[in-house]
């Protein structure tokens, strides 16, 4: 390699010794992604909250006051009090209990469902929009033909076919989100690939697998993880939903949705057997929210401040 | 000094609803090993598509383009990454030309890791550390966003990108036109002191004339995807033959209140260039025009030595004797 000197290298070697030169360090993206997060109030409530979900997720034996089968007619219908912080339901059983080892349930199917869609629907819309063409028409038009069934119906024909276990929960409920994903990954890779940076890789001997992974995917995050966050808020609804109808989770597994479900009908006499749940789905919700947001603030670099 | 670069009857071709669009016709020069070798016309004459067929950024539809004496113009996607180590481009917009979710640092340092030049990350530091010197960018931007630094700076990544893989020749695809007229001619200078130093081999488009002037050695100028005159930079601003170099050197602005510029504007429209008919594409627009203009299509002609010109009345409009 040619040791080169141009008159602007030689300026620059001096301010940079009169400075006393910075060492140059390299820490990863992540490190440097959560540390402008910390900044985001707002964002850092909605991780505690979730945070604090996920522990009851991992943990349910050692946060919750009793089992989530424990039943006891006596105490049936027991109004939140101090020995039940959120009072019993119809067969005397805990609710906040319940609740706690209900995150398990929940946050899973949430997270999982949104996961396996996330990279399935991404991955095609990336291909298709990245090829373009035939590729793209063929792959695009079988999403369509996925959006056309409403997808709660398609989570009940999956459960009814293949029966309410937990995993066919999950692909039932993820197979629906699919094409919401591979069209936003789409549309946001259309309006980059065309743009001279992609051709910049290209030029400098870059494959497909790299770009898409290092230059295109990379730009669309932002629209892809505010849909994530929200999705995985529609998926335990779904979640519920299915419960409700008897296809989803069985009793007596703890799940939020069926929760509030198996409550409805003793409102007017114990309010508390829906609303405790209702608070729960309604706090996982807000919380993904808070930190997808935050989360995409955090990824541009733009909006560093 | 030998031949590094030879583009023989290049064509490229773009499929549109409305038939072929023509964007690189027949287009054939030579370029020397050091040398710079200046495209000019106006937007949308194809200048940008043909330096990018060249670096097959896009796929030409026929013709040789001759690298070191092989023709790259149909060989495998494997080998050609390997003469893109050869052969590199520098962006006109410097605000797309760079990943904006990546570091100033990352962006030098993409080339080197794809092709895994050095064994260990020291050296591959080191290495991104002189290129950020050579180009003039101060060690303490190596963590900056792009949108952090101000156009002249960014183009200076471009550049340093584009000398990572230690190329021979680089296509500069109007590297200064979206820049500030003062950070322009800081951004030429380091160009022609990179020319000097790495021995580099230019091809430089550009719509602007004065910028040409001062950093090629040879001019080709282009109308509609042809070129219609070659020739030395000197030779052609003194004496240029093409009715179509005349009209765009006379719209180079005076910098004299003084001096009277006599400019010679063009009237009518441009001709499509979808599916072209054969005959001067240039014979709408030329007030000399005549019959055989519309009927024939002019050849690249060696009217004077080494100053070729595409058009049927050279001889005439100009006085020479054929």
């Amino acid at each position: 390699m040619a040791k080169i000197t141009t008159p602007a290298m030689e300026r620059l070697r001096q301010a940079e010794k009169k400075r006393g030169a910075e060492k140059p360090g390299r820490s990863s993206a992540a490190r440097e992604v959560l540390h402008r997060m910390t900044y985001n109030k707002l964002a850092m409530a909605g991780l505690a909250i979730f945070l604090l979900l996920v522990l009851c997720a991992l943990f349910p034996q050692v946060i919750a006051p009793e089992g989530y089968d424990d039943q006891n007619y006596a105490r049936a219908f027991t109004a939140p009090c101090l020995q039940f912080p959120l009072g019993t339901d119809s067969f005397g059983r805990d609710i906040l209990s319940r609740v706690i080892w209900g995150a398990r349930t929940s946050l899973c199917i949430g997270v999982l469902s949104v996961s396996f869609s996330v990279l399935v629907g991404g991955l095609i819309g990336a291909v298709a929009a990245y090829y373009g063409g035939k590729l793209d028409n063929v792959l695009m038009r079988l999403m369509d033909v996925l959006m056309a069934v409403p997808g709660f119906l398609l989570c009940i024909a999956i459960t009814a076919a293949f029966g309410s276990g937990f995993i066919v929960i999950v692909w039932a409920i993820a197979v629906g989100s699919v094409p919401s994903y591979a069209r936003i990954v789409r549309a946001a890779v259309l309006t980059i690939k065309d743009s001279e940076f992609v051709e910049a890789a290209r030029s400098i001997g870059a494959s497909d697998v790299r770009i898409t992974m290092k230059h295109l995917l990379p730009n669309c995050l932002s629209p892809i993880i505010v849909q994530a966050t929200m999705g995985v808020a529609g998926a335990i609804l779904s979640a519920a939903g299915l419960s409700f109808m008897g296809l989803g989770v069985q009793p007596p597994t703890p799940e939020w949705g069926y929760m509030l479900n198996a409550g409805k009908q003793y409102i007017r006499d114990a309010w508390w057997i829906v609303t405790f749940p209702g608070i729960t789905i309604m706090a996982a919700i807000f919380s993904l929210n808070l930190l997808g947001d935050g989360l995409r603030d955090a990824l541009d670099p733009k909006l560093k401040k | 000094m030998s031949t590094l670069l030879e583009v023989r009857e290049l064509r490229k071709y773009f499929k549109t609803p409305h038939g072929w669009l023509h964007a690189v016709d027949n287009v054939s020069f030579q370029l020397e090993q050091g040398k710079t070798l200046g495209i000019v016309g106006e937007s949308g004459c194809g200048k940008s598509t043909l330096g990018r067929t060249i670096l097959h950024l896009v796929e030409p539809t026929g013709g040789k383009i001759i690298f070191e004496g092989e023709d790259i113009s149909q060989i495998s996607k494997r080998r050609f990454k390997e003469l893109r180590k050869e052969m590199q481009i520098i962006f006109q917009d410097p605000f797309s030309s760079l990943n904006p979710r990546m570091t100033v640092e990352d962006i030098i340092r993409e080339p080197l890791e794809i092709y895994r030049i050095h064994k260990t990350e020291d050296a591959l530091r080191g290495r991104v550390k002189e290129l950020m010197d050579t180009v003039g960018l101060a060690q303490r931007l190596a963590r900056s966003y792009p949108h952090e630094l101000d156009g002249g700076r960014r183009q200076r990544i471009g550049i340093a990108r584009a000398l990572a893989l230690n190329p021979k020749f680089i296509v500069c695809d109007e590297p200064v036109s979206a820049l500030d007229v003062s950070i322009q001619a800081q951004i030429l200078n380091l160009m022609q002191d990179l020319q000097e130093q790495l021995k580099l081999t230019y091809i430089f488009i550009t719509h602007d004339l004065s910028v040409v002037h001062h950093i090629a050695d040879n001019i080709c100028v282009m109308y509609l995807g042809q070129l219609v005159e070659r020739a030395g930079a000197r030779e052609l601003f003194v004496q240029n033959l093409h009715p179509y170099t005349k009209a765009l050197l006379s719209a180079i602005p005076v910098a004299s209140p003084h001096q009277k510029s006599e400019r010679m504007i063009l009237k009518g429209e441009i001709t499509s260039p979808i599916n072209p008919k054969k005959a001067c594409r240039f014979a709408q627009r030329c007030p000399h025009a005549k019959e055989a203009c519309f009927a024939r299509e002019p050849e690249l002609r060696e009217v004077l030595p080494n100053h070729f010109v595409a058009c049927h009345y050279a001889h005439e409009l100009n006085n020479l004797s054929e």
